[in-house]
């Protein structure tokens, strides 16, 4: 018998989550699954749509795995629409007019935006804000009048609701002023009260956006170009403008289900039961065109539900009974940098709720829980300006609340939170309906002690990742209490983490190994803690890799400022800033390369590399090199690397500034940065990016009025596309942001850890480092600023002072008892007309030949 | 090709010339040694070949502890080999190419200020 087919009617967000639970427990191919999206595009991430303006295209906003698509038993449709279902023949018709047969039908055709019918809502220059066309096509309109006006172009958004504030924000972003109207008395009405509404508008006008409340918008009225030009309000007034964006609400999706003839909710969407069934057996509907009994038969807007609708609908077509309990309509925002959250009852609807609020007229803040009569069960909270105890609280719901409610609203330091442990049931994670108790499983009984683990295992944390804090503590707590010790030890001579030991370091002001061991550890040290140690002290008082007693400290590669090769040689690489180098440099290299034989290869960090150096010749090449007005490139080091950079505007006919010039600038600003582990950098010259800035630490990239600041960009073993931290910014805001960045990592990151997991673990996230670095809100900024400029004003050259210190150039020897004989068991065999290390083979046969002699 | 092996030991250098915690590689007949210096100022003294790598590097890896084993690591693969004894303490989940895991010890003496290595009475 062959395999069933199921037709997916719409590709959106929820569709990829049903073919991904169906297919991933579908291990015997009981279906196969066509997929038809009106769309060009596979299913994206639609709830990030406004991070589409910080990103380089499309494709990054996918969702999930391509494998997926690869499927042999999944057919992916872009670009088709289903025209009709005929559900007594059950087949679908596309809109081609061919005819496609089910065995089970899955509508999940989504929602579409809905604006209000005030006349000029179609002139050209008016907006919806739902499809990634849409949201291009704002882009295109905005750029273009850009170029033509010659002011800020005049943008307004028509809703102040979630979708409404995120388009304002995209405006901005975009160069453009944004003023919202709203028709309702306050902005997000859904989600916060008046007070909270007020607060929300305080804080959104102080970023620049302006809030019209209480307006409706009674006409759009065009130009004399025939674009739209103002806007009319039902109280008389009026507003220039060059763009609009009606963010005025959604509407389900549900015509193909009224045609045929299936039952819809008074207010649209799919009628269906608490297993996604319409009243048709074979017909289901999830996500937001669905109208299910749980949610009083309203259609809901929020991903969360949707995806346990697509995970209750998966499981029954393959025979397990699950039951679809409703939306959480709990809700996390981050709107314009402003944290917006409620959950439960947060408007106190229940008989007697109490309200407990805090409200900061100076910081913007407004919290606000709901207890029961006697104070003592949570029902539900609001927060606007800082929703820090949401993560904590919302699994809360219901439960008994330990310690004063007052205490968790009040400013962190202001009250004691009382420590609580999540009941079993409490949906930590709710975009993946994770709860406490699998995580708990997850680790006690399936053996996973590692956060990435855990999160792979249980996915938890993996879509918006807002929970991952919890989850962490979850981990953690569950790891004490089974005895498995959660430790943060170094190594087995120092029982703290390289973050504890660096503040330990500074603080305390120790200079040597021996103090520092004999103050904060035990032991003689080891392979482990001795480097780190020497890599805090370089970065704390940059002073020699060698002084003092830290040649001891050193992997072989910073003891010799060189990297080891697996023969026992090195290879040497001179600074290239910016990988610019004048024809001149480049012949003493070659000439240097030819002299010693090196073996000599193009790095990808745009410098050049020489490899088969021995120990005792590194001076010889290094006194050549330094002669020629060359220094040490730190290749070797645990440091700032390369800052790599296309040509930028001074040649490039696209470039729209000078990034050659930006990366020489960086580099020689940052060179010999001891750090936990390499840092690389990128410059483009514009958003073509051919630097592949965002694949690095830092990545810069050229734009109209400035400079892009991106961070947590990583190649290697676990690829990252590095985060926008700062907007089009000058060259000394550059400079200043990458410093305290920068600053922020060696402070506080692990040993050996990139930057890229390292701002995804600190806590608060990139978001919360973004506060530290723009905002200054642990007031450190000031003593960040002045540790980088003590390395920039200390930096000197390390080869250099090896050069002139007879003591240090003395370690530079094969042997202590025949300093000038060469390892006799170094060997080479040319190949493609340069010298590598012999394989042990051809090592046999050279020996051979050799005894013959 | 001939391996001479002094029956007696050998002064390699003036014990003034090591620095604690570094090591240094000395040639006593054809043998390539690592001669360490610790930080309580003892001095030892192992073969150079790293048995992981094949490559001569002993004397340029990081000394340290593991309990009160006095250790050295080495600088290509990071294995973990003890100072008093040879053996290989951390095989970071890597074979030897070169037969034995272990280090060769050699006995080491200071007279009149010079560090003598005697390979036959190593071990």
């Amino acid at each position: 018998m062959g395999a069933k087919r199921v037709v997916v009617v719409g590709a959106g967000m929820v569709a990829q989550r049903f073919v991904q639970s169906l297919r991933a427990d579908d291990t015997d191919g009981r279906y196969e699954i066509e997929v038809y999206g009106e769309e060009q595009y596979a299913p994206y991430d639609r709830v990030a749509l406004t991070s589409f303006f910080a990103k380089a295209g499309p494709e990054e906003l996918l969702l999930g795995s391509q494998d997926l698509w690869d499927d042999p038993n999944v057919t992916l449709h872009s670009s088709t629409r289903v025209a009709a279902i005929d559900r007594d023949a059950q087949t679908v018709t596309l809109d081609d007019g061919s005819q496609r047969s089910y065995d089970e039908l899955v509508l999940a055709t989504g929602s579409s935006a809905w604006a209000p019918p005030v006349p000029g809502v179609d002139l050209p220059g008016v907006f919806m804000y739902r499809t990634l066309d849409d949201v291009a096509q704002l882009r295109d309109w905005v750029r273009a009048k850009q170029a033509i006006v010659g002011r800020p172009v005049r943008g307004a958004v028509i809703g102040g609701g979630l979708l409404g504030l995120e388009a304002a924000g995209a405006l901005q972003s975009m160069g453009a002023t944004a003023t919202v109207v709203e028709f309702a008395n306050r902005l997000m009405a859904l989600q916060v009260d008046d007070s909270g509404g007020e607060a929300l508008k305080s804080l959104i006008q102080r970023l620049g956006v302006q809030v019209k409340c209480g307006v409706a918008t009674s006409e759009v009225v065009a130009d004399a170009d025939g674009n739209v030009g103002t806007l009319k309000f039902s109280n008389g007034g009026e507003q220039l403008v060059d763009v609009v964006v009606f963010a005025t609400g959604i509407r389900p999706r549900d015509d193909l289900a009224r045609a045929a003839e299936l039952q819809v909710g008074e207010r649209g969407g799919v009628v269906v039961d608490d297993a996604c069934r319409t009243e048709d057996p074979h017909v289901s509907a999830i996500g937001e065109c669905a109208a299910a009994s749980a949610d009083g038969f309203m259609s809901i807007g929020l991903i969360a539900p949707g995806n346990t609708m697509a995970d209750v609908t998966a499981h029954r077509l393959l025979g397990r009974a699950e039951v679809y309990f409703g939306a959480d309509t709990a809700t996390k925002l981050k709107l314009l940098g402003v944290d917006v959250a409620s959950f439960g009852d947060a408007f106190a609807t229940t008989p007697g709720a109490l309200e407990v609020v805090y409200s900061d007229p100076f910081s913007g803040a407004y919290k606000k829980l709901v207890m029961t009569d006697d104070a003592s069960v949570l029902l539900g909270g609001m927060f606007v300006g800082d929703a820090s105890a949401y993560a904590t609280l919302r699994p809360m719901v219901g439960a008994e609340l330990p310690g004063d409610p007052s205490s968790w609203i009040l400013p962190e330091g202001q009250a004691e939170r009382p420590d609580v442990e999540l009941p079993d049931a409490a949906n930590v994670c709710s975009c993946n309906n994770v709860t406490a108790g699998s995580i708990r499983h997850a680790v006690n009984e399936d053996g996973i002690h590692d956060l990435g683990e855990l999160k792979s295992h249980t996915k938890a944390g993996t879509a918006c990742g807002s929970c991952l804090p919890l989850v962490k503590k979850i981990l953690n707590t569950e790891l004490e209490k089974s005895g498995i010790e959660v430790s943060e030890a170094l190594c087995e001579h120092f029982a703290m983490s390289r973050a504890s030991l660096f503040s330990a370091i500074q603080v305390a002001g120790l200079t040597t190994f021996t103090d520092i061991i004999e103050r904060f550890g035990s032991g003689h040290g080891c392979d482990i803690c001795k480097p780190t140690v020497g890599s805090i002290l370089a970065s704390i008082y940059n002073g020699h890799v060698l002084a003092d007693d830290r040649a001891a400290l050193q992997d072989t590669n910073d003891r010799f400022m060189a990297n080891v090769q697996k023969d026992g040689t090195y290879s040497v690489v001179p600074r290239i800033p910016g990988g610019e180098i004048t024809p001149d440099k480049l012949m003493v290299i070659a000439e240097v390369a030819q002299d010693y034989g090196l073996y000599t290869k193009i790095t990808g960090g745009q410098r050049i590399d020489l490899f088969g150096a021995r120990l005792e010749q590194l001076p010889e090449i290094w006194q050549r090199l330094v002669d020629a007005g060359m220094e040490s490139g730190h290749a070797y080091g645990k440091s700032l690397r390369t800052v790599k950079s296309c040509v930028g505007s001074s040649w490039c006919r696209y470039g729209v500034q000078d990034s050659a010039g930006m990366a020489i600038k960086l580099e020689l600003r940052y060179r010999g940065l001891r750090s936990p582990h390499k840092i690389k950098v990128g410059v483009s010259g514009c958003a073509r990016e051919c630097a592949e800035a965002r694949g690095k630490d830092v990545g810069v990239i050229a734009t109209e009025k400035g400079w892009n600041v991106y961070v947590g960009g990583n190649g290697g073993f676990t690829p990252k596309h590095a985060q926008l931290l700062a907007e089009d910014v000058d060259e000394d805001t550059v400079f200043q942001v990458i410093d305290r960045y920068l600053m922020l990592y060696i402070r506080t990151a692990d040993r050996l850890q990139r930057t890229a997991p390292w701002q995804e673990e600190y806590e608060g996230g990139l978001d919360a480092i973004r506060d530290v670095i723009l905002n200054d809100s642990l007031g450190i900024c000031a003593d960040l600023d002045e540790h980088m400029t003590h390395h920039i004003d200390t930096y000197e050259d390390e080869w250099k002072a090896v050069l002139s210190d007879p003591k240090r150039l003395s370690q530079f020897t094969s042997f202590v008892n025949a300093p000038d004989q060469a390892d006799p068991t170094l060997m080479y065999v040319e190949e493609r007309g340069q010298r590598r290390p012999a394989t042990p083979a051809e090592r046999a046969e050279l020996a051979a030949a050799g005894s013959e002699k | 090709m001939t391996t001479t092996i002094p029956a007696n030991a050998v002064a390699v250098c003036a014990y003034d010339d090591l620095i604690p915690d570094l090591g240094v590689a000395a040639l006593v007949g054809d043998t390539q040694v690592a001669v360490f210096r610790l930080d309580d100022d003892s001095v030892r003294a192992v073969q150079n070949l790293c048995p992981f790598s094949g490559a001569s590097v002993m004397s340029r890896g990081i000394t340290g502890s593991r309990g009160d084993e006095p250790t050295i690591a080495s600088p290509i693969y990071k294995q973990v080999f003890s100072l008093v004894t040879g053996e290989c303490l951390v095989t970071m989940d890597k074979l030897p190419v070169t037969g034995s895991a272990d280090l060769a010890v050699y006995q080491v003496s200071i007279d009149n200020g010079q560090v003598m290595i005697n390979l036959a009475g190593g071990q």
